[in-house]
């Protein structure tokens, strides 16, 4: 019956028409979504895009009509499989989730009950909806368990979920959504949550279980690249409206909003550096929801080409081809072409010869065999009593890296690879458990409090999380004065003088000297802590993750910030992020850091290029890049990050390594028993067995056209 | 035609215009908005109305009374309320209404520390005011160091806890003596430990903010990133618990006195007051028990409803 009447509408499992939905607050209602529309066929996935407050995730509850107490539709429908969905009763309602329609959460960890047995929750899905014994549910279970490339799923069905991985916990939940065979399948954020190489493998997933089921997805995302390679078809949402939708290529190609191109030109391309391209931020912010204006267009106020036809009616949605659509009256007109992030930087910045460190440069800083382990408690009698023997986690183990003045090292790896353990050490916040750290000249192998005070002033950190890097109960103007005044940088009289100077270089003003954080957005927050850390002039900056929880928009403004403030102040900085495209762009060497170790160092372009270490290539590959037409190498990582309690013998990759049995003789033996040597061409060095002949043979990861 | 100006990086955030009314404004509306959160709460407002009455007769208590509360009259012992004693006398002709207001001056705007010396501030508002002091310092330097000095502090901690509080108050009582800072020196001792844990238990998730790694990373001193960097943004539910705890110790000054622990006769003290006026409630004279039994139960009361008003809005005002 469902299939006749999916037939009957043309393949059309979702037809989302002039949806509106709002939230009920104490000043009334604020419309989070308005008058969105779009479709989503069988085997089709449509990818909803935009910053956080988009009201994405509200059009995924309001499609299942889970809204909470607050939320109602105003208007509009939500026609599934022929029949519209709003003002349904729960009961009915209930039957179709999880059944008809399921989803799947961005964090695992919560879609999971912690207290049940993943057989048993796996099971109850089936259970729930259909009428099935509970043997055939168990086999059904497991079969649904291998097909998502669940090792040994027999025993997996026993286990707890604290008891699998990240990765494997979401290849639950998927099978949890796919164990009835949904016609809809809604996924918010599903991989955000997840290392580079773990979405990869899951996305590949997806897009195999997409065209086995033949399921209409919803895929909700921020990241471009994500969505690049999954959808088919593409809706971009700004501040709760549709913006533009049609089909991927033709978003990428030929994007038509000024928002999506805004988005596009804002991300750096793997592969793109400082020196050759320049990020474009949209300025300002998204509006909250209570400051939507009815009758103009939404984006305006941040629009490059708005005029002041733009703020005198809601424009509509613009057919510009067939199925491609954006809600912007100049969008036939507008100029795209050249893109504006393809803009080479070469007039306006001259190649400088940073990219090689010159002679005369003195390293700063020189890290040698450093060496952070952490004591692993125990909670047997024995261990208590401090008998027994004790087990270390090697957070960090032997890493030397130099950085020379002026440059950026950049360091990329997975979560728990030891990258943030590596910077605490180098500014004091961790114990060294061994080797040296020399910097400027100066042995601070010691933790922070017993450092001397002109070194504790020449280092300084840019933090990650904008919510928790500033006190709230301090003004602005004050949390900068302080490390002033501390360092006595200045005359006493002229600390509020250098405030206002320092807010200026982050380029906000002076109203903001009295705000308190808790009044300032996200971005500005994180300008403040540069703002901070800049305060005591310091020659090395090190900043950890500092755009990471930021949106892209913002991201970019932030990134150029810190390239400003590098060329301005000439320091030095160490920059870890996960992102390796964020890294590229900004670095100038890099280190690659795999199980506390680092595996590949040298120049940014060549980390990027042949020769590769087989840990940068599968993390290379497994990078989404925001470009549907990009061809990239597939390689996969099997396996979990081993324990960094009990490292793997050998070359710690070798457990994982998908290159060393096809390159090496007899399989590659000797990585398991034989710790490899550097091997150097030139400043790029790689900790492989491999020889780097070898390696220099590979194709590089991504064929990419640049335009 | 509408091709934008892309020589420069749209970097900017905003325009900006320095104001300095503004920025006095921002001061003043900041102060408004701490008030907003206690009105915006009726029970606070009820609380609020019920402790200020008592605080508001208590401090104004000479000019609200003819009568010494020490004044006897022979001639009208355990009388109900008339036009000359408003509230009634009690065994010995006292006015209780003079005793009543007296008495909550003890309790609420001065500590008598001598016969003839006296600082501002309740016995009840100076015992949890410096219990406050002594657990916040102790639950501070437990959650930020950590390791063996927590563990031997909150032991020790948790071992006097451990004491039911009434037996605790006697022994405390009885090895001092009856005074008004000794009542003082009591509740401070009962009061710590509670105070301690709940400023411990803020601080271990505070100091895992970034906010503390930027000032450790400052080489900030270990008392600047406790009293300055952490105590200001645990301020909130420490206020709510002083509130609590203040009735706490009006409730404890009450029972001491009922036990003849409290302030020593003839001063006017609630709890002596209810235990002297008990005998006479079957007598048929029960107004010396009641005034002050009502006058202890509606400030408890009061300070609950103020505090939990202020726990209340300012959780929905995050």
């Amino acid at each position: 019956m469902n299939q006749t009447a999916e037939e009957k509408t043309g393949g059309v499992v979702l037809d989302v028409n002039g949806l509106t939905i709002a939230y009920e607050t104490r000043k009334g209602d604020v419309h989070a979504v308005r008058d969105v529309s779009f479709r989503v066929r069988r085997g089709e996935t449509v990818g909803l895009v935009g910053e956080s407050g988009c009201g994405k995730s509200t059009i995924a509850f309001g499609i299942v009509q889970f809204l909470g107490t607050n939320g109602k539709i105003l208007n509009g429908q939500v026609v599934f499989q022929g029949n519209d969905l709003v003002d349904r009763s729960d009961a009915e309602l209930k039957r179709l989730r999880g059944d008809r329609i399921s989803m799947v959460y961005q964090d695992p960890m919560q879609a999971l009950n912690p207290a049940m047995r993943l057989g048993e929750q796996l099971k109850e899905v089936l259970t729930c909806h259909q009428d099935i014994s509970q043997e055939e549910a168990w086999e059904r279970s497991v079969a649904m368990l291998k097909r998502v490339y669940m090792p040994d799923p027999e025993d997996v069905m026993q286990r707890f979920m604290h008891q699998i991985s990240g990765g494997q916990q979401q290849r639950v939940v998927i099978a949890m959504a796919m164990l009835n065979n949904p016609a809809l399948l809604i996924m918010d954020e599903p991989t955000t949550a997840l290392d580079v190489t773990v979405e990869a493998a899951v996305l590949d997933l997806l897009e195999e279980l997409k065209q086995d089921f033949q399921t209409a997805n919803i895929f909700i995302t921020h990241n471009l690249g994500v969505v690049a390679r999954v959808s088919d078809y593409l809706c971009v949402m700004y501040a709760g409206e549709l913006v533009e939708r049609g089909p991927i290529h033709d978003i990428f190609q030929n994007p038509r909003h000024p928002y999506t191109m805004g988005l596009l030109a804002c991300v750096p391309r793997l592969g793109e550096s400082k020196l050759d391209s320049v990020l474009y931020p949209i300025r300002g912010r998204v509006p909250s929801p209570a400051a939507r204006p009815d009758n103009a267009c939404i984006f305006a106020p941040r629009c490059d080409y708005a005029t002041e036809e733009c703020t005198k009616a809601l424009p509509a949605m613009m057919e510009i081809d067939t199925g491609h659509l954006a809600r912007c009256i100049y969008a036939k007109e507008i100029d795209t072409q050249p893109r504006t992030h393809r803009v080479r930087r070469g007039t306006v910045r001259p190649k400088p010869a940073a990219s090689e460190p010159k002679k005369e440069d003195a390293d700063l800083l020189q890290l040698d065999g450093l060496k952070i382990y952490y004591p692993q408690e125990s909670n047997s009698l024995v261990s208590m009593l401090g008998l027994g023997k004790k087990r270390y986690v090697k957070a960090v183990d032997d890493i030397s890296v130099r950085l020379a003045k002026g440059r950026t090292l950049g360091v990329v790896g997975e979560s728990g690879c030891g990258k943030s353990s590596l910077v605490k050490g180098i500014i004091g916040l961790e114990e060294i458990t061994g080797g040296d750290i020399e910097f400027m000249g100066f042995d601070v192998t010691q933790p922070v409090r017993e450092r001397d005070r002109k070194l504790i002033q020449e280092m300084q950190m840019v933090f990650q999380n904008p919510d928790s890097t500033l006190n709230p109960s301090y003004p602005i103007g004050k949390q900068i004065a302080r490390p002033i005044k501390k360092f006595k940088t200045v005359p006493k009289h002229q600390v509020k003088d250098e405030v206002l100077r320092l807010l200026k270089a982050v380029r906000l003003g002076s109203v903001y000297y009295d705000r308190l954080p808790r009044q300032l957005s996200g971005g500005e927050k994180q300008r403040v802590g540069i703002a901070r850390a800049l305060a005591s002039r310091p020659d090395l900056i090190i900043c950890d993750e500092p755009v990471s929880a930021l949106d892209v928009s913002v991201q970019a403004a932030v990134i150029n910030l810190l390239l400003e403030i590098q060329k301005g102040f000439g320091a030095s900085m160490i920059f870890i992020a996960h992102d390796l495209s964020v890294v590229r762009y900004f670095s100038d060497d890099i280190a690659v850091m795999y199980l506390g170790q680092v595996v590949e160092i040298g120049p940014a372009e060549a980390i990027y290029s042949p020769p590769y270490h087989p840990y940068t290539e599968a993390l290379l590959s497994a990078v989404p890049i925001p470009d549907p037409d990009a061809e990239q190498k597939e390689i996969r990582l099997s396996g979990n990050v081993p324990s960094a309690l009990d490292p793997p013998s050998g070359c710690r990759f070798h457990t994982r390594c998908p290159r060393r049995k096809e390159m090496l003789p007899d399989g590659g033996d000797i990585c398991e028993t034989e710790v490899p040597s550097w091997r150097e061409s030139g400043r790029h060095r790689i900790l492989c067995h491999i020889p780097i002949e070898e390696l220099k043979r590979l194709d590089p990861v991504v064929h990419q056209e640049v335009a | 035609m509408t091709q934008p100006d892309s020589s420069i990086p749209a970097d900017s955030p905003e325009i900006i215009v320095p104001d300095t009314d503004v920025i006095r404004f921002v001061r003043l509306r900041r102060l408004w908005e701490g008030l907003s959160v206690l009105f915006a709460s009726k029970i606070a407002v009820a609380g609020l109305v019920i402790v200020l009455f008592w605080v508001g007769v208590a401090i104004f208590a000479p000019l609200l009374t003819p009568f010494s509360p020490l004044e006897q009259d022979w001639k009208h012992p355990n009388e109900g309320p008339s036009e000359e004693h408003i509230l009634g006398t009690d065994e010995l002709g006292r006015d209780l209404w003079s005793r009543l207001i007296y008495g909550a001056r003890v309790v609420l705007v001065i500590l008598p520390v001598s016969q003839n010396l006296w600082i501002p501030g309740g016995t009840a508002i100076w015992g949890v005011f410096v219990a406050l002091t002594v657990g916040t310092t102790l639950g501070l330097i437990s959650g930020y160091y950590g390791g063996w000095l927590d563990e031997i502090t909150m032991r020790l901690l948790d071992a006097m806890m451990a004491i039911p509080v009434i037996l605790l108050f006697l022994i405390i009582m009885t090895a001092l003596g009856a005074s008004a800072v000794n009542v003082v020196i009591a509740i401070t001792i009962v009061g710590t430990p509670g105070i301690a844990r709940l400023v411990r238990s803020l601080t271990l998730d505070i100091r895992t903010r970034e906010y503390i790694r930027a000032a450790e990373t400052r080489g900030e001193s270990p008392w600047y990133i406790m009293f300055i960097e952490i105590l200001p943004n645990a301020r909130g539910p420490i206020i709510v618990d002083a509130m609590l705890r203040v009735g706490y110790a009006i409730f404890a000054m009450g029972t001491l006195g009922f036990l003849g622990l409290g302030m020593p006769p003839p001063s006017p003290d609630w709890g002596s007051m209810v235990a002297k006026g008990r005998e006479f409630i079957l007598q048929g004279s029960p107004w010396a028990a009641l005034w002050p039994s009502l006058a202890i139960a509606s400030l408890v009361v009061g300070l609950n409803l103020l505090a939990d008003g202020l726990r209340e809005e300012s959780m929905r005002y995050q």
